[in-house]
């Protein structure tokens, strides 16, 4: 078997890190999402405050 | 060469993402998802889009994660199943270990979540019921008792209230009401698939009903729960929860499951042996569409309550 810059396993393997990498794509996306509605619909109000004082 | 072989043969098997994904137990999670988003919508508080979506993907994980670990516990006994022979534990495409992280590292994910982007009460909620699930019913009740289903049924029927508790951060009659329905719903629906699933239980030692009891049981067993079902199903139309589409939908679908049930009770082993269980299968079809149907016109009556074109019955 010799050394080559394409291995077999990044062929056998590209679904699975396909699919964790869209998937890891998706928690960023929706905890930043969750971030800008909390901070948006004033949810964050209380520790904005602590924080200024 | 042999080494050779075994390496390839040991590649054909690798998991792919689909067989992580069906740790989850996808269509169980459908049922979560719809009745989560029905208890989370039929709230009379409103809840941003995104949040409601982020709180039914969380409820959802979670499911999904008690799923995972469900099948970390149960390998041995879905390796005996023909049911469950082919999940990716005992198919040999995910190990025992990989599951157990997936369901913890997932039910932390989910709960945590739920808490910041809802509220502690729904996590609350939701921690409980993977608990439950996976300890009380998993662990315990499964091989212990035949009240397996009756008891654990109630890990399937904390969605709605979850849905209901993540939109009003309370847990009101009307979210202890969507849970009963789910809970009631359950033993038929489990019980019906147990008796065309024949000898799944009695081989992996599950005690069943079907096995405890015997089948005739089983069959009256279905009755009772149909009628007690629909006593509760069309009693709830008349509170704050039914509205005029409920009504009308209870009516028709616990009369079919009512139909159904009858059915299941008037065979004997012989009449369904000769049709290869038609009428179970039926039933337990029906049993899907009932749940999915009932809930769906919980929904759409309050939309129209909340669009004002019915008043509510309360």
């Amino acid at each position: 078997m010799s050394i080559v810059k394409e291995h077999e396993i990044h062929n056998r393997r590209k679904g699975r890190n396909v699919g964790v990498g869209l998937v890891l794509a998706a928690a960023i996306a929706l905890i930043f999402g969750l971030t800008v509605v909390k901070i948006g619909t004033g949810d964050f109000g209380g520790a904005v405050q602590d924080v200024q004082n | 060469m042999s080494d050779a072989s075994d390496f390839n043969a040991s590649y054909e098997n690798e998991a792919q993402f689909g067989d992580y994904f069906a740790l989850l137990k996808p269509r169980v999670m459908a049922l979560v998802v719809f009745t989560a988003f029905v208890g989370l919508l039929a709230a009379p508080t409103p809840v941003h889009p995104f949040v409601g979506f982020c709180a039914i993907l969380f409820i959802a994980l979670g499911g999904g994660a008690s799923g995972a670990l469900n099948m970390w516990y149960d390998a041995d006994i879905d390796a005996v199943m023909k049911r469950t022979a082919r999940r990716p534990i005992p198919a040999g495409k995910v190990t025992k270990d990989e599951a157990f992280a997936i369901g913890i590292a997932l039910s932390a994910f989910a709960v945590i979540f739920l808490g910041l982007a809802t509220n502690w009460l729904a996590a609350g909620l939701l921690a409980f019921t993977i608990m439950f699930y996976v300890v009380i019913y998993t662990m315990w009740l499964k091989r212990w008792t035949p009240q397996n289903i009756v008891i654990g049924g109630a890990a399937g029927a904390f969605p709605p209230m979850i849905g209901w508790a993540a939109a009003t951060g309370t847990v009101s009659v009307e979210a202890i009401l969507m849970f009963c329905l789910t809970f009631m719903w359950t033993p038929p629906h489990f019980w019906a698939l147990a008796l065309f699933m024949r000898s799944d239980y009695d081989d992996a030692g599950v005690p069943m009903l079907t096995v405890t009891h015997g089948r005739a049981s089983t069959r009256k067993h279905i009755l009772v729960y149909s009628v007690l079902l629909a006593g509760l199903a069309i009693g709830t139309a008349f509170t704050s929860l039914g509205g005029p589409v409920y009504l009308t939908a209870a009516l028709i679908l616990n009369t079919l499951f009512l139909k159904g049930a009858v059915d299941i009770w008037r065979r004997d082993e012989d009449m369904s042996e000769a049709d290869n269980f038609k009428v179970e299968r039926s039933f337990f079809k029906l049993s899907l569409i009932y749940l999915f149907a009932l809930f769906g016109a919980l929904l759409i009556d309050a939309f129209l309550v909340r669009a004002g074109l019915v008043g509510g019955w309360t």
